[in-house]
């Protein structure tokens, strides 16, 4: 029921704030997507997308820290568990 | 696809049930809030690469499973007059009610459409003025921005014929209800990751701090469920209650303002019953006075009757934590997601239809086929 689904935004049109909206890309699939509520997403940027609406950008900073949490935590290193 | 494969990777999985395994010294329970998550722990077997004193056990997260009977009972009825095109997710036709379900209704030529989004239903009722077109507005925080925006748009085009059948859910109070109950044992949260998406955290931390719980804002997939899983028992081993966020990739801190603001031009906090839980105050939302033209159960004058549950369901033991599944003697006999006897059963995100699904065939073989993907 929650479930968001991330994909790239495509293309942008509209200047109301109300009715902005765009073609997003989930792998290959095109949908268009109401962008209301992400006013600083810009074209080329991840967007979740639950019931045709992108509820947020996807932060690829953040993204990738799950895969170095281990790590930073000293979890993997200290106990010589690093995948080689 | 992006942002979704790379957290099913099983090596990286297996770091994370390493990890959880070296700092798990005692027995904790854990529940995590959304269906969602519920569905990606049975699918993908992460409870069987816990370590054996972490239990995770299943929250109310599920929108369709907690829709009160009557509020089904009433959306049969609308759906079932003449002129009307009822729109909904497709999750929401199945659940039974008294003697029939929305497929029923359908099946004896009521006009009962499957939309994907509510703005999908506002198109229809502007294709079809002459037609009462009503969308079943039945979700968590996740999905109350979309409906919000569905009233609003219809509001400012001037559209006469639309309404929403509002069954709008909200996650806190039933986290502080599941806390406040005194057979609860759930030590510590996982928060459901796209109700934060929207709605931001900090309403969590005034709750982590009086039940001195942690809770751990949390994604969907394996190794979301597992990074959140070891932060929460890493906080419960260290003492300590706090909020964390697992999901930063997708929530901020105050959340989704603009999302925010408009669901709060349009709704208002409401008391609301829970199915297979009872009535929690300020749980949920409800049309504000000034968007009321809005509201099918003003429009349509409908009795919704009461309804007892089915005696044998357990589903609300289920949804708070008290009991699982195959607990229930009706489970997989004659209940099954075919012939569901509660909403659980039902919804895809329902601890029973995840644990029907995936759970009948031996854990052994359950491994393999996770290990094959
Ligand atoms: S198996 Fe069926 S009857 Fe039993 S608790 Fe689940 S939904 Fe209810």
């Amino acid at each position: 029921m929650c479930l968001a689904v991330p994909g790239r935004i495509m293309a942008i049109e509209g200047d109301d704030p109300i009715l902005r909206s765009g073609t997003v890309d989930f792998s290959g699939i095109t949908k268009r997507v109401n962008l209301s509520y992400v006013p600083e997403a810009a074209v080329g940027d991840f967007v979740l997308v639950h019931v045709g609406f992108a509820i947020s950008t996807v932060d690829e900073d953040e993204a990738a820290k799950v895969f170095s949490y281990l790590r930073a935590m000293g979890e993997l290193a200290e106990l010589g568990d690093e995948p080689s | 696809m992006k942002f979704i494969d790379e957290y099913r990777d099983r090596a990286g999985a297996q770091a994370y049930a390493r990890a959880l395994r070296r700092i798990t010294t005692r027995p904790w329970t854990l529940m995590e809030v959304c269906g969602g998550q519920t569905h990606a722990i049975v699918k993908f077997g992460v409870d069987t690469l816990l370590p054996p004193e972490v239990t995770l056990v299943h929250g109310p997260g599920c929108p369709v499973c907690v829709t009160p009977l009557e509020l089904i009972e009433k959306a049969i009825e609308i759906a079932a007059k003449p002129g009307v095109i009822f729109c909904s997710f497709g999750d929401m036709l199945r659940v039974p009610g008294r003697d029939r379900d929305l497929l029923t209704v359908k099946a004896g030529g009521g006009d009962v459409r499957i939309v994907y989004s509510p703005l999908d239903a506002v198109a229809l009722a502007e294709r079809n003025p002459d037609r009462e077109v009503v969308f079943f507005a039945v979700g968590f925080e996740t999905t109350a921005p979309a409906n919000a925006m569905a009233v609003f748009q219809a509001a400012r085009k001037g559209i006469t014929n639309f309404s929403l059948l509002v069954s709008h859910v909200l996650v806190p109070p039933a986290m502080e209800a599941i806390l406040s109950s005194p057979a609860g044992k759930v030590q510590g949260f996982l928060a459901a990751g796209h109700v934060c998406t929207v709605m931001g955290f900090t309403e969590y931390e005034p709750i982590a701090a009086r039940y001195h719980v942690p809770i751990v804002v949390t994604g969907f997939e394996p190794i979301d469920i597992l990074q959140g899983v070891f932060m929460c028992v890493k906080q419960l081993e260290e003492g300590r209650a706090e909020v964390e966020n697992q999901y930063a990739r997708a929530v901020r801190r105050l959340g989704n303002q603009p999302a925010q603001q408009l669901v709060n031009e349009v709704f208002e906090v409401v008391p609301r019953k829970w199915r297979g839980v009872g009535e929690i105050p300020r749980s949920g939302l409800g049309l504000r006075p000034a968007y009321e033209l809005f509201d099918a159960e003003r429009r349509f004058d409908v009795a919704g009757h009461a309804l007892d549950e089915p005696a044998e369901c357990i589903s609300g033991l289920i949804m708070q934590g008290l009991k699982k599944p195959p607990d229930c003697t009706a489970f997989g006999g004659v209940c099954t997601p075919e012939h569901p006897l509660g909403a659980t059963m039902v919804s895809s995100e329902g601890a029973c239809a995840a644990y029907y699904r995936y759970r009948r065939i031996p854990i052994a073989s359950m491994e393999e086929t996770r290990h094959g993907r």
